[in-house]
């Protein structure tokens, strides 16, 4: 408790010396969690962040990456939170999907207001793809072969039902005026299964994420029928129109951005932000994030803040709407 | 007949990164064969999180898997040898003429013969697992989830020919599993099932969790209560030459039984102790003119360890190519894919060749390095075999904390194995075989995953099991695996009793 005390004691004393905004505290172990096994989704996050922080000088010293899967997440939140929630030093990886287990309470015993919601610095949007021999071209063709027969639909995604995969599926179900709960939902492991699930005929549409899919889409194996975003994306996926276009009002961005714990001082939480801000500028930056697969999308500090509570709103709605 | 990636696969296999980890494993796997408190899946639940944590490709950790499996076989002669207590399950029958030629001063010759004799097995199977592997593979084209569950149904009969146990208490075992399967986050709907609100269970019980645990704890919970059951070792080997007149006479015991040792192994669900047993009484059957059989005869020394060294090489088969196991080992091995994010099965081969070319190649070269390890080295595994048990059980919990703490970084993982490991003891005492659990854990998830993706698809018609010719041709399989053994095992009876009533 004396540390503790000692220590938001010197984040007030920086803060008050640092009034002009120049930020000397840099944090001294910088550190990032990913809540789940290296390779997934948290683990590209935390070293879009590593990598660029270092590349652009905003840190002296390399951020460490460490692993704590289980529960898409959950077990991390519960660790930064019960464990860590005073250390300026870390940052932990988060998603809209975090975003969207909070609303359906499936994050422990707690909620959005339990950490400090730092920024996000990529996003991906969601799809819906068809096999590449499909009758289907456009979206609107799918929404009214859907409509016509709902019962003929197969509809595959990544996850469990609630999950963000079945979300833009019941998007899709909402369009065509259907029940989503009475969609017939094939939850498949990851994107890669339903790609194989679209190419065996087992599944007929499939719903997932941009930047998995685009390169099957782009070698013809499957054709993406429309994209969750609010403009036509970049580079091989710009002849894709927006659902927006096509006359359905669906978005679905997947942020990616960063939490960090509810004590950390005021002090180290608007480092964190500005560094963010100014790596956001840079060169170096947009190219680590393009490699990611990541498209722009910088949303940080208060705002952001704002953005997850009314992301986790939005999808408390949507969950009662869907019927969950 | 495609066989490129066979040829891929030497190219892994002879990397020198991936011979060395092949040596070390094969190293591993003898000791760990020779000691008759731990067998060849200890070895590799102890190995696994090691490999994984330390970072090495799957290929590579397939190949330090498959090394130790393999070099168990090897290991487990030696003790059955020298002490008359059997290193490992597949090495049993090798006692039995084994022990006497020990007896008799020849525990060197016995020693090398049988080395030999493992060579021949082990070089039989590993040809069977190539050739045998792509034709099985060419079937995965068409396999979706209605399929998927078919197969796991046909994995699921297979069990009840698990010869040499308990069948109720098999059966008892694979629900457990079952059960254990369904704990943590259900794949289909979202919701946590049977985590308490316990967040490090909602990813459900992790696998090497459950693989330590159950086989590593509660067999060092085993050595400590047989504490001081003495066994005498039998430190003079003789001389290690063998007579070119018993290699003769063996050479076609050993053949013969190399291929029923590779049959066995095939078929998913009998392992190395059901092929030897098979092999042994073949042997003696064709072989035992003079009575010898028993009381020192080569060929009943060659006989069960050509055997249980290609039935693990037969293992490989339905697990490389259906994602079936054969046996507990593979079921580890299997479960070693997944930790890799690998979905082992029918498409393993074409997505992964290096995976499966690596270790069926790596098979090849592990055999040689097996045999000269086991020749001049033989000395030093029989000296191993005198490491106390306070020194042994210590070992073997560090390596399984060190274990579960480096892939999962929890402590709650730890309690967990520990609590799994106790009452994997007290299910031990009780007489329980732990393979069905792992087997039922590991089979689980994917056939209930898979019927529900299926059902999701037809909209909740079962018709949909048995559209295809797979699925049917499946079904076939399935019924007739679960009903052969209890048909042998009721003819089995009815000639017991008329020999009795006779």
């Amino acid at each position: 408790m004396i540390r503790m005390f000692s220590k938001s004691m010197a984040g007030a004393m920086i803060l008050a010396a640092s009034m002009g905004g120049a930020a000397f505290a840099e944090p001294t172990k910088p550190e990032c969690l990913a809540g789940a096994k290296p390779g997934g989704g948290f683990d590209l996050t935390c070293r879009l962040a590593a990598n660029s922080l270092l590349a652009t000088h905003e840190i002296s010293k390399p951020m460490i990456v460490t692993y704590m899967d289980g529960g898409v997440g959950v077990v991390a939140y519960n660790h930064v939170i019960s464990k860590r929630s005073h250390d300026p030093n870390l940052i932990s990886a988060a998603s809209s999907g975090s975003a969207l287990l909070i609303a359906q309470g499936k994050f422990g015993k707690y909620d959005e207001t339990a950490v400090r919601w730092l920024g996000a610095l990529g996003a991906d949007y969601g799809v819906l793809v068809v096999n590449a021999s499909s009758p289907y071209k456009t979206l609107s063709d799918l929404v009214a072969a859907y409509k016509a027969d709902p019962k003929s639909f197969a509809v595959g995604g990544g996850g469990a039902i609630g999950s963000q995969d079945w979300m833009k599926g019941s998007l899709l179900a909402k369009a065509a005026g259907q029940p989503p709960k009475e969609m017939r939902y094939v939850a498949l492991e990851g994107g890669g299964a339903v790609l194989t699930a679209l190419e065996g005929g087992h599944i007929k549409v499939g719903a997932g994420d941009a930047a998995e899919m685009v390169k099957h889409h782009a070698a013809g194996k499957v054709r993406i029928l429309a994209v969750m975003s609010p403009e036509r994306l970049p580079g091989e996926l710009a002849d894709v129109p927006t659902a927006k276009e096509q006359g359905f009002d669906i978005e679905w961005p997947i942020w990616r951005g960063f939490y960090v714990g509810k004590d950390v001082p005021d002090a180290d939480y608007q480092w964190w932000v500005n560094a963010f801000e100014k790596l956001s500028k840079t060169p170096e930056f947009a190219r680590e994030r393009e490699e990611r697969g990541l498209f722009e999308y910088t949303v940080l500090g208060a705002d952001f803040e704002a953005q997850v509570k009314s992301d986790v709103s939005r999808y408390k709605t949507l969950a009662s709407e869907f019927g969950l | 007949m495609n066989m490129e990636y066979l040829w891929q696969g030497f190219g892994v296999a002879l990397t020198m990164q991936n011979l060395l980890i092949g040596l070390a494993g094969c190293f591993i796997g003898t000791l760990v064969g020779a000691l008759p408190a731990i067998g060849p899946i200890n070895g590799i639940a102890l190995l696994l999180p090691i490999a994984y944590s330390m970072g090495l490709p799957p290929e590579s950790t397939m190949i330090l898997l498959a090394a130790i499996y393999c070099g168990a076989e090897y290991g487990g002669r030696i003790s059955s040898i020298l002490l008359n207590v059997p290193g490992d399950a597949g090495a049993v029958m090798t006692a039995l003429d084994g022990y006497p030629m020990a007896r008799q001063g020849r525990a060197g010759e016995a020693l090398t013969l049988s080395g030999l004799a493992s060579f021949a097995g082990g070089m039989i199977g590993a040809t069977g697992l190539a050739l045998f592997a792509p034709v099985l593979a060419g079937l995965a084209i068409g396999f979706g989830p209605a399929e998927y569950f078919v197969l796991m149904v046909f994995a699921f009969a297979t069990l009840g020919s698990m010869v040499g146990s308990n069948p109720v208490k098999t059966l008892i075992g694979c629900v457990l599993g079952l059960m254990l399967a369904t704990v943590g986050l259900d794949a289909t709907s979202g919701a946590y099932r049977f985590t308490f609100d316990e967040p490090e269970l909602s990813d459900g019980i992790e696998f090497v969790v459950l693989v330590i645990g159950l086989f590593s704890i509660s067999e060092a919970l085993l050595i400590l209560e047989h504490q001081g059951r003495g066994v005498t070792v039998i430190r003079k080997l003789g001389r290690m030459m063998v007579r070119m007149s018993d290699v003769t006479k063996s050479t076609g015991t050993a053949l013969r039984s190399a291929c029923i040792g590779f049959v066995v192994g095939v078929l998913p669900g009998t392992g190395a102790s059901v092929s030897s047993a098979i092999a042994y009484t073949t042997a003696k059957r064709i072989s035992d003119t003079e009575g010898t059989f028993g009381k020192g005869d080569v060929r009943g020394l060659a006989a069960p360890e050509a055997s249980n060294n290609a039935t693990a090489c037969g293992a490989f088969v339905p697990m490389l190519t259906l994602g079936v196991p054969g046996s507990g080992t593979t079921a580890v091995m299997l479960g070693a894919l997944m930790l890799y994010n690998i979905q082992p099965g029918p498409m393993l081969l074409t997505e992964r060749p290096e995976i499966v070319g690596g270790l069926v190649a790596s098979l090849f070269v592990g055999n040689f390095l097996l045999l000269l390890l086991n020749l001049p080295l033989v000395n030093i595994f029989a000296r191993i075999l005198t490491v106390p048990n306070w020194l042994l059980v210590p070992g073997i919990l560090v390596l399984s904390i060190i274990g579960v703490y480096s892939t999962h970084a929890s402590v709650f993982s730890i309690f967990l194995m520990l609590g799994i490991g106790f009452v994997g003891w007290l299910l031990r005492k009780a007489g329980f075989d732990m393979a069905p659990i792992i087997l039922g854990f590991v089979l689980g998830r994917v056939m209930e995953v898979n019927l529900r993706n299926a059902l999701a698809i037809s909209g909740g018609d079962p018709s949909i099991l048995f559209e295809s010719d797979i699925s049917r041709i499946l079904w076939g399989l399935a019924v007739l695996v679960a009903v052969f053994p209890l048909v042998l095992s009721w003819r089995a009876r009815r000639r017991n009793v008329r020999m009795t009533a006779e």
